[in-house]
């Protein structure tokens, strides 16, 4: 731990795991969005269900949701700011069964046509583990930039995608690859040293093959 | 060296004292080294923090209503109107150290902005200790930067030994560990030297040993608030005894080593899960559901 995880972070009260936390993973949707939601739902597990209100769990990720920081003073008045916002949410409490008791899952679209689902857990101190993004298992905590890359399961695309990022210097920090039998997709998630402009990100979508791909800056804590 | 400072507060205290120098220096120059972040950047980001803290003091000091599940609130504003300019039984100091405290931790609990230090339920110890402090005897806020060096250099060596986190090691891993590094702080501000700092941590660890998590409805309220006040409370006393130079009679790693295994041995229901302790008392559980029916 640096100094300022000790001295730190400086956020809206009262728990780092219930609010802070939720702050964060209520901004990954936002951010793989790409805007404010319109319409959201939220399922709570364990902890996050029962203590939700006391711990402002629920304005914390609304909050997120609208692209706040985990220090914003208007985490407060989420709700009521989405609500102006015309934002329509639900929460609601659900069964995980053996994940981590500060887990949630988290529907979220513009109008109809885009919409994008996560479930994360709040791990403690501020830090979240996202671990799955619209029905893809991922591993994703926020510390560094992240690229995210869905893909059909073709021999040689990896090594393309990576070529794309050493040639754009960028240093790959961490990297995982998830398939799922179940969509024949893999997400490919790679964390990266600096954050991926929007050109470099283009480039990757046109490999053949490539789906919904999104560069995703550090959460802030 | 480098490393090991941030894993020993024997080792911490040996490397200050052999380049002459402080807790907070070897833990700025330490920090600089391994994250590449020049010295005015970091003095800076401690200086933010520092007024995230006083802000979050005076605002507590201004607000007397209740938090939303109204377990809490309030507390600071009675304090300050019944000890008024005079102080009370506990004297000038530690009244404003109470006061600060409960004010910090009102705010956490209102959904206010804090700096976790090093968590948010124990928020209130050091800024509660440092402004009380600074307003007695004057002290400029560079100096309370540094104060915030010294506390969180410590704070690293308690996260590695033993925990900060209420949920693994109980309130003693979370107010224990603020009001360790809080101490630890006032002796370096007040001109002690490194080992009467270490020592400091040691004894106001010591002091809080054992302490369990059982927040009533799981919420960073009852006794969190109240806890806060205490935990500044015995950090000053530990400061005044090690400035004379009364030494723990454990050595400082040691009482760190023994906060983990307490905390290991500490039964779940004790850590942050609100089945144990006072959560679990018929007027802890009458207010859960008190809260439940509030915020529904």
């Amino acid at each position: 731990m640096n100094l300022f995880d000790i001295i730190g972070p400086v956020m809206i009260g009262p728990s780092s795991s219930h609010t802070a936390g939720a702050v964060r993973i209520g901004q990954m949707a936002y951010t793989l969005l790409g805007e404010t939601p319109s319409k959201v739902s939220v399922e709570l597990h364990q902890s996050f269900a029962k203590t939700c209100r006391g711990h402002g769990t629920d304005k914390a990720i609304i909050a997120g949701l609208m692209g706040f920081t985990p220090d914003d003073i208007r985490i407060r008045e989420s709700l009521v700011l989405a609500a102006e916002c015309g934002m329509t949410f639900s929460f609601t409490e659900t069964d995980m069964s053996d994940a981590h008791p500060n887990s949630v899952r988290i529907i979220a679209s513009v109008h109809t046509d885009r919409k994008v689902s996560l479930q994360a857990s709040s791990v403690g101190g501020g830090r979240v583990r996202i671990s799955e993004v619209n029905g893809l298992p991922v591993d994703i905590t926020g510390d560094y930039p992240t690229l995210l890359c869905m893909h059909q399961d073709r021999l040689g695309l990896i090594s393309e995608l990576t070529l794309h990022l050493a040639q754009n210097k960028i240093n790959i920090a961490n990297m995982r690859v998830f398939r799922s039998a179940r969509t024949e997709l893999v997400a490919t998630f790679i964390e990266t040293d600096q954050l991926i402009d929007p050109d470099i990100l283009r480039k990757i979508e046109q490999l053949s093959g490539v789906g919904s791909t999104y560069s995703l800056p550090p959460l802030q804590l | 060296m480098k490393y090991l400072t941030q894993q020993s507060l024997h080792d911490l205290a040996a490397a200050a004292v052999s380049a002459q120098t402080t807790l907070a220096q070897i833990g700025l120059q330490n920090h600089m080294r391994t994250t590449d972040e020049k010295e005015t950047v970091v003095r800076q980001k401690m200086a933010d923090r520092l007024q995230v803290m006083r802000a979050s003091v005076e605002e507590g000091c201004r607000q007397g209503n209740l938090s939303d599940s109204g377990l809490s609130g309030g507390d600071a504003l009675r304090y300050d109107k019944k000890t008024g300019d005079q102080g009370g039984l506990c004297g000038q100091l530690q009244t404003k150290m109470i006061r600060n405290a409960l004010a910090v931790a009102e705010q956490n609990a209102k959904m206010g902005r804090i700096v976790a230090a090093p968590t948010a339920g124990s928020s209130g110890v050091l800024p509660a200790v440092l402004f009380a402090i600074a307003e007695e005897r004057g002290y400029s806020d560079d100096q309370l930067i540094e104060a915030l060096f010294t506390a969180a250099a410590v704070g690293q060596v308690i996260a590695f030994r033993a925990s900060l986190s209420g949920a693994e090691g109980g309130c003693q891993a979370e107010c224990g560990s603020a009001a360790g590094m809080a101490a630890a702080a006032l002796v370096e501000l007040t001109g002690g030297s490194p080992q009467q700092a270490i020592h400091a941590c040691a004894l106001a660890i010591k002091s809080l040993l054992g302490l369990v998590c059982d927040p009533v409805a799981g919420l960073v309220e009852v006794p969190c608030v109240k806890r806060n006040a205490f935990s500044a409370v015995q950090a000053l006393t530990a400061a005044d005894m090690a400035l004379a130079d009364i030494k723990s009679f454990i050595p400082p790693d040691e009482v760190l080593d023994a906060m983990k295994s307490v905390g290991l041995m500490m039964h779940p229901d004790l850590k942050e899960t609100a089945a144990g302790g006072l959560a679990a008392t018929p007027t802890g559980k009458a207010a859960a559901q008190g809260c439940i029916s509030r915020l529904t």
